[in-house]
């Protein structure tokens, strides 16, 4: 078995030590002084290594990843944008970065202010009239909202409202919140023209329906003209409109959801407000509604009275806290930082080039991809690369030759109603030329599919690790050192 | 104004001529003119980034944080020192701007840091496996309440009043909508007796919820109270604090059948309260049930050892409604930041930074208690953090806070039958000098 670098348990060597505290400055005591025995761990078997070997360690790991600052993400439902530098520095500002969540009002006065214009910034962007903070992702933003509708049905006392529609475009997410929220879920078709079927919503429409969930534009990148009648619709029924903010790179200063008719909206402050991302997180998720469903937001709450910035913890008619402290704060500079810097008309050059991105990309691309819904997109498009079938040639296998040319690949397989989805959303940030090179492998890796699709099931060829045996991993799961040995079962040489 | 959009005109009117539109407002047409914002969005014309640093700048000044003041509050959020490398290392864009790794063959630096990370979380609190990272603590209890409500099929919690109160909360909130009676044990002398758990739980428990060390700073009979859960069949839930663990018996070892936390105290800067790190780790069987996203050990096609995300059918994007929880985005970075600082600080820091946390807040508790109006009300072993109550709590510490010290959290926040109570945290970062200080000033407020 080769071994790209080894695990720091590897790596360990019996007294080194890789960071030294100052001398304890009181006179010691024993611990066993301290507490009662059966308190007192008898075995730590962390790692001990030093400063460099740490050091090295994680940069070498850090140089087997691919990551924005090195090439483009063109990934589907994502926005994978550039993040400003900026926005770092900000977050760590000593006056920022120190902060106790439990500190008297007095002490935060700046970090409130900033919280409050915040709020202030996303309800005129999303068209909304209140706003929280607090969700710490998109999803925790969607629970969020979802317990807001819960609230208003059983403040009316409306214990018939049991279901939450959901388009079977929508994000996984969306029914696993609503799940969580202890909703019943009920799919909506997508229609011919990639809206939703609203023939199958009229079928739908009950009184127990509590609500739906949209993103708009949805996960096809295409907007849903519909909307005024789907909000009619849904609203007919005492129902209420999510607006998953996914997709709200598309569409800021052109239009706004609170305009659309939704009721409740949550934005992924991270992705449209440019927080980087982390391999995988952190997010923040705020969420905004309209005015009939504020007193719902979750407790504590920042007020201003004018003249001083107030945590207010008892509020009448919250849902409670939905996290500890009061958002994800380090998000929340970035956003502000982001937000501060475009301007109102920024913002809207912004998704204005996110769409003319996505266009330019889907009409050079169609030419060799599969184009089942052939509207103009918003910041994203689907194609199906379903016409390399019968070369044998799966999505999968073009996600995985990408990788080769230094490429990252498209978000494949989603959503679920393309067969053999490739879903692109190149976001602002990419230039022509980026796009183009892209697009030129793009229809390369076509030409191979039908001449050499042996090519691509060999890939990738060029990334530090070949595809992985995925089946195994999850078979004979080996996912804790102190178990499993980082020793890969099959490997008889270990 | 900042720009951030690399086209040309020149490459924007090529762009529309491929496409074959006029203007770019001919790709919005579809959007209904009634629901157009026919107006620009009213925000504040935008900055260069000089303007907006500086307006950063002066917010931030506007704030005075424990760079500043000494920080004696705790309450779930601790201010540990930071070695100056983590920065370095976390910055590095090749992590910092890298995408969640579903492309396993382009982020193995990112999968191979979460199975480290997941590896030193179960060491840490004595389980087998742990999830690559949840939003906080607070959700992080919650969810594995949620968990244990599905594990158990059962419908009733008993969770001790020594929890965070906003971890409560959080997972109450949760668990409203879905027909669960929470029973809510009171503390008394700073813990809660295992004999009082006993009476709560019965054969529709699904599971018991403590925290370790608790909210008090104190610690509580974990080893009993996991053991009546379990006679139960009732799974048992701690939430902890990792740095504790240095020095503290872990969890599992307890018989813990879930463990959360946050995690912001393993080198994460206390940065008004997130983003932190929620954790995770459970016992082999609910390995299937665990939230969020865990990464494998397994071989590529070459014979290389390889990482990979695993378990996946557990996850939203697979199982939509019948996932396990709705979690996507996670600490991914929060829980890097925590992996190289347990790296760093390895076997002997862990035990150190714990060991002299621990002594100086026993140290800080002995000088307080001399004083004539401290009164020290519970008296069960603590880490790092105790309760004094004093005459006038809330303009004592308003005074401190004057005088360059954040004296600690009033409990009466969250706990109204406590009045006049301060919870007290001390880390290691806390000086000699700092603690005479608190005492001296102290000293003269409560006589």
């Amino acid at each position: 078995m080769k071994i790209l670098e080894p695990l720091l348990f590897e790596l360990s060597v019996d007294g080194r030590r890789g960071y030294t505290l100052p001398k304890l400055d009181i006179p010691e005591s024993d611990p066993a002084d301290l507490l009662p025995a059966t308190y007192i761990r008898k075995e730590l078997k962390l790692p001990s290594i030093s400063e460099i070997d740490c050091v090295r360690h994680f940069t070498r790991l850090s140089r087997l990843n691919y990551c924005v600052d090195v090439g483009f993400y063109p990934l589907g439902s994502c926005t994978m944008k550039y993040n400003p530098k900026i926005n770092e520095d900000m977050a760590r500002l000593p006056g920022f970065a120190n902060l106790h969540p439990y500190q008297s009002e007095g002490t935060v006065q700046g970090a409130l202010a900033l919280m409050h214009f915040l709020e202030h910034a996303i309800c005129e962007i999303t068209g909304m009239d209140a706003c929280t903070l607090q969700p710490a992702a998109g999803a925790h933003g969607e629970l969020t909202g979802l317990m807001i509708i819960k609230a208003y049905h059983d403040r009316k006392r409306n214990k018939t409202k049991t279901k939450i529609l959901i388009p079977d475009a929508g994000h996984g997410t969306n029914p696993a919140s609503a799940a969580l929220c202890g909703y019943q879920v009920v799919s909506l078709h997508t229609d011919a023209r990639g809206g939703v079927d609203l023939n199958d919503l009229r079928a739908h429409l009950a009184p127990d329906v509590a609500g739906l969930m949209l993103t708009n534009p949805n996960t096809l990148g295409l907007f849903d003209e519909n909307i005024e009648e789907i909000a009619r619709l849904v609203h007919s029924v005492d129902g209420l409109l999510y607006y998953d903010g996914a997709n709200l790179n598309a569409i800021m200063g052109w239009t706004r959801p609170g305009d659309m008719g939704f009721d409740v909206v949550h934005v992924n402050l991270h992705k449209t407000f440019s927080t980087p991302h982390g391999g995988g997180g952190p997010g923040s998720g705020p969420v905004g509604v309209k005015k009939h469903l504020a007193e719902f937001l979750p407790s504590p709450k920042v007020t201003f009275d004018g003249k001083k910035f107030k945590i207010v913890r008892k509020c009448k008619g919250s849902i409670g806290p939905v996290r500890s402290f009061l958002g994800s704060f380090g998000v929340l500079v970035r956003a502000w930082t982001y937000i501060v810097s475009l301007g109102g008309a920024g913002l809207k050059d912004v998704s204005s080039h996110a769409v003319l991105n996505a266009n330019y990309m889907m009409r050079r691309l169609q030419k060799r991809y599969a184009l089942p819904y052939d509207r103009h997109c918003k910041h994203e498009f689907v194609l199906s690369g379903k016409p390399f079938a019968e070369k044998g040639v799966k999505t999968l296998d073009i996600a995985k030759r990408l990788l080769d040319e230094g490429f990252h690949a498209p978000t494949i397989y989603f959503p679920l109603i393309v067969e053999e989805a490739i879903m692109i959303e190149p976001t602002e940030t990419e230039s022509k030329r980026t796009m183009d090179e892209f697009i030129e492998v793009m229809l390369r890796i076509a030409d191979e599919a039908v001449n050499t699709p042996e090519k691509l099931k060999a890939a990738p060829i060029k990334t530090p690790v070949g595809r992985l045996d995925e089946a195994t991993a999850a078979r004979k799961p080996d996912l804790n050192y102190f178990k499993g040995r980082g020793s890969p079962p099959g490997n008889a040489s270990v | 104004m900042a720009n951030y959009l690399p086209n040309t005109p020149e490459e924007v009117k090529q762009m529309l001529a491929t496409i074959g539109v006029p203007d770019i407002e001919e790709l919005f047409r579809e959007i209904p003119a009634s629901m157009r914002l026919n107006r620009p969005l009213d925000l504040p014309e935008g900055l260069s980034e000089a303007e907006t640093a500086q307006k950063l700048q002066d917010l931030s000044e506007q704030n005075f944080g424990a760079d500043e003041l000494s920080c004696f509050i705790g309450a779930g959020i601790y201010d540990h020192r930071i070695p100056l490398v983590l920065n370095h290392l976390l910055l590095r864009g090749d992590f910092f701007t890298a995408y969640t790794p579903y492309q396993a063959e382009i982020a193995q630096g990112t999968l191979q840091a979460i199975y480290e990370y997941q590896s030193l979380m179960c060491e840490l609190t004595g389980m087998d496996i742990a999830n690559a990272s949840m939003y906080e603590g607070a959700t992080a209890f919650a969810e594995a309440a949620n968990m244990a409500l599905v594990h158990t099929n059962r419908k009733k919690l008993v969770v001790l009043e020594t929890v965070h109160p906003e971890y409560r909360a959080v997972t109450e909130g949760l668990v409203r909508h879905l027909g669960v009676d929470v029973v809510t044990l009171q503390v008394e002398d700073g813990v809660i007796d295992a004999t009082r758990v006993a009476e709560a739980v019965d054969g529709n428990t699904a599971a018991v919820m403590l925290q370790y060390p608790n909210f008090f700073g104190c610690l509580e009979d974990v080893a009993a109270i996991c053991a009546i859960a379990k006679k139960a069949g009732a799974l048992s839930i701690v939430s902890t604090y990792p740095v504790a663990l240095g020095i503290l018996t872990p969890p599992g070892e307890f018989g813990a059948d879930i463990v959360t936390g946050e995690g912001q105290s393993l080198g994460i800067p206390m940065g008004f309260g997130g983003p932190s790190l929620g954790f995770m780790a459970v016992r082999d069987p609910l390995m299937r049930k665990i939230p969020g996203r865990i990464s494998g050990c397994t071989l590529d096609n070459r014979g290389q050892r390889g990482f990979v995300l695993t378990l996946q059918a557990r996850e939203q994007h697979i199982r939509r409604e019948k996932a396990s929880s709705n979690i996507c985005s996670n600490q991914a970075l929060m829980a890097l930041n925590a992996t190289i600082y347990m790296a760093l600080l390895g076997r002997e820091g862990m035990r150190e930074v714990a060991s002299h946390s621990m002594q100086k807040a026993h140290h800080l508790k002995k000088e307080l208690s001399k004083l004539t109006g401290v009164q020290i009300p519970f008296s069960a072993p603590f880490f790092n953090e105790f309760v004094i109550q004093v005459p006038n709590a809330a303009k004592v510490l308003k005074k401190l806070e004057s005088e360059g010290i954040l004296g600690g959290f009033l409990l009466e926040t969250f706990y109204p039958r406590f009045k006049n109570h301060i919870l007290v945290a001390v880390t290691e970062k806390r000086t000699i000098e700092e603690m005479d200080l608190y005492k001296h000033l102290l000293g003269g407020l409560s006589a």
